[in-house]
């Protein structure tokens, strides 16, 4: 039964596109967050190209908590939460590296890569009878998938596949997370993850990157000094036209689709990324045929794992800290055969425009900062935010899934999508009932 | 030291250190006055501005403790990007820095990175330093950041350039969120 005080519902109203402040900026609802949205929905955790050998190991984040990341020595994937089975110390505190056991500073019992529990102090005799160590490895999360490298996991046994949970949003991680080239070439990580500190409620992140076309003013300055990769007005070259797409296990993405004709000019400021790029849409053609010029271009997966997949490759993780307070992880993807010099244009590409210091991703923490501070006071909780634009224009699309909305309309129909996955979540206890709930329309019948 | 203890090369090391020092200091004025443009002139043409990343790794492996060159960093700029930025700045409506926000730059710790007493047109030196950089804006929102820095002049005529910056921050979550000023 559910036991929270509140109901989702009355705070999320998607047909009427109305969302109380409360869920962004209330201690309580963060905290139940916590337990019905972060130990139940498959979260994001790491990339396999950062654990590439055995022993290897990344230190990562699933909601607040520390886990690690790890390849054991028969070449097995991992996940495990970041604290010793006997008191709770940190068994990890290095961001990386390549081990044989996580050994424990506190008592000094070790764990091997594959979570057993190898050594306990005085073992022989502090403990008569002696105690199971099989029964004391590390806690391992209850369910791991590998999609295209990208590694995800959840800590409830009772979720759906990965892929079940993905729905047709498979469909944006196909075409974008693929080599540029549509062949099987695969991406990689380039190098690693910025990790910083936003004062701001991590939904604000999610939606952002889900889909809020009509954030322009935000970044008018730095399209204003041309930042992009040839050197035109802008921050990105052209992406063609853009096309919203909902989800209803509560994803958004939007897609740019380019005409196949003529030939795509990019990166006209680096000659050989700008051939590299040429040879990959001649190849993109081939490989995937009419569907070549449909890629996705920014995106969130439920509940808080952004992506944005042409302009920059990059995969976000915005990890809530407090409801006012989120913890983001930028990592930067490229395709693991691109030239050396490609490579590298690109990751200076990425670093001035995404990340901290990022001259477009600045802005963009300006606002959630300060939108979070200017909904926690008593009377501006009573006011809901307007989340109306587009409602109840979505309709199907010949090529990509989901409910879309093609430009020149507008809408808000993929963070009206997150919210109502949202509140789903909040309000049922089983995973049969979010099943159920994901069936119900996201716009009002007639 | 009295002066009849100073040996010219002791006094040619000394006028050296003060000119940097000059230099230093006259260039975080630039920047805490938000006076840009003279501030991109004391960087060559061809200026490396790199702000790494810094883990969290054993002592072992102190070596991977910063973010190499072809990593990921907080900063890897070129002239062309630190010119970009100065214009976005100037654009005022670069909402995470309008209303402008309040700088200071403490330049202190001074060294030269080898013993050295001179340079000559077209010769290049490293200095070491340590910096606090305080941004207050709007109200309360405030951040404190420290660290090192290693700097590659180059004589040039009259005047001295910044030929490379690398800046050692000494966060490894970065507890700001964002970087709208310069270090």
């Amino acid at each position: 039964m559910k036991s929270t005080p509140f109901s989702a519902r009355d705070l999320v109203d998607v047909h009427q596109g109305e969302i109380s402040r409360e869920i962004f900026v209330n201690q309580d609802i963060y905290q139940e967050e916590q337990e019905r949205i972060f130990t139940r929905a498959w979260l994001y955790v790491g990339h396999e190209s950062q654990i590439k050998n055995p022993g290897d190991f990344f230190v990562s984040k699933m909601g607040e908590e520390s886990v690690i990341l790890t390849r054991d020595r028969a070449g097995k994937i991992h996940i495990f939460l970041n604290t010793c089975t006997h008191r709770g110390m940190k068994v990890c505190r290095y961001d990386e590296g390549n081990t044989k056991t996580f050994t424990c500073p506190y008592h000094a019992w070790s764990f091997g890569t594959d979570g057993q529990l190898i050594g306990v102090q005085d073992y022989d005799n502090a403990y008569q009878p002696p105690f199971d160590k099989s029964e004391w490895g590390l806690i391992e999360v209850a369910q791991m998938a590998n999609y295209m490298g990208t590694i995800w996991a959840t800590w409830d046994r009772n979720a759906p596949s990965f892929e079940e949970y993905l729905g047709d949003a498979t469909f944006a991680f196909d075409h974008g997370l693929c080599a540029w080239d549509g062949g099987d070439g695969g991406t990689e990580l380039l190098g690693s993850v910025q990790k910083w500190i936003v004062p701001c409620n991590w939904k604000f992140v999610a939606e952002n990157f889900a889909g809020d076309l009509l954030h322009v003013v935000s970044h008018r300055s730095v399209d204003m000094v041309r930042l992009g990769p040839s050197g035109d007005e802008g921050r990105r070259d052209d992406y063609g036209k853009l096309v919203l797409t909902a989800y209803p296990q509560g994803h958004g993405i939007f897609f740019g689709v380019v005409p196949l004709e003529p030939k795509r000019t990019e990166y006209a400021v680096s000659k050989i990324t700008a051939e590299y790029f040429q040879h990959c849409w001649e190849r993109r053609l081939k490989n995937r045929g009419d569907l070549a010029g449909t890629c996705p271009l920014v995106g969130t997966i439920f509940p808080n794992m952004s992506f944005h997949a042409q302009q920059p490759r990059t995969l976000l993780v915005s990890h809530p800290r407090s409801a006012t307070e989120t913890e983001m992880w930028r990592s930067y993807f490229v395709d693991k055969e691109a030239p050396e010099e490609v490579k590298q244009f690109l990751r200076e590409y990425y670093m001035r425009y995404a990340g901290p210091a990022g001259m477009t991703e600045q802005d963009d923490m300006e606002n959630w900062n300060y939108a979070t501070a200017a909904s926690e006071g008593t009377i501006a909780r009573r006011h809901p935010y307007h989340y109306k634009a587009g409602l109840g224009i979505g309709g199907k699309h010949d090529v990509v899934p989901g409910i879309v909305t093609e430009q020149p309309a507008s809408s808000e129909q993929n963070p009206r999508a997150l919210y109502k996955r949202w509140a789903e979540y909040m309000d049922t206890d089983s995973w049969d009932e979010l099943l159920d709930a994901q069936k119900t329309p996201l716009t009002a019948q007639a | 030291m009295t002066g009849s203890g100073l040996t010219s090369e002791r006094l040619a090391y000394l006028d050296l250190m003060r000119e940097i020092e000059d230099f230093l200091y006259a260039e975080a004025d630039l920047l805490d006055e938000r006076d840009y443009d003279p501030w991109l002139d004391l960087f060559t043409d061809d200026v490396v501005y790199w702000m790494p990343m810094r883990k969290n790794v054993s002592f072992e492996d102190r070596a991977k403790e910063t973010t190499a060159e072809d990593d990921l960093a907080w900063f890897h700029d070129d002239k062309d990007t630190l010119i970009k930025r100065v214009r976005q700045l100037q654009t005022g409506i670069h909402w995470a820095d309008e209303p402008i926000s309040r700088v200071a730059h403490v330049i202190t710790n001074i060294r030269l990175a080898e013993p050295v007493t001179s340079l000559a047109d077209g010769e290049k030196l490293t200095t070491k330093c340590r910096f606090i950089v305080y941004r207050n804006r709007l109200e309360t929102e405030t951040d404190i950041l420290v660290g090192r820095r290693e700097d590659t002049l180059l004589r040039t005529g009259d005047s001295l350039k910044i030929a490379r910056r690398k800046i050692l921050l000494d966060q490894s979550v970065l507890m700001a969120k964002n970087l709208t000023m310069f270090f």
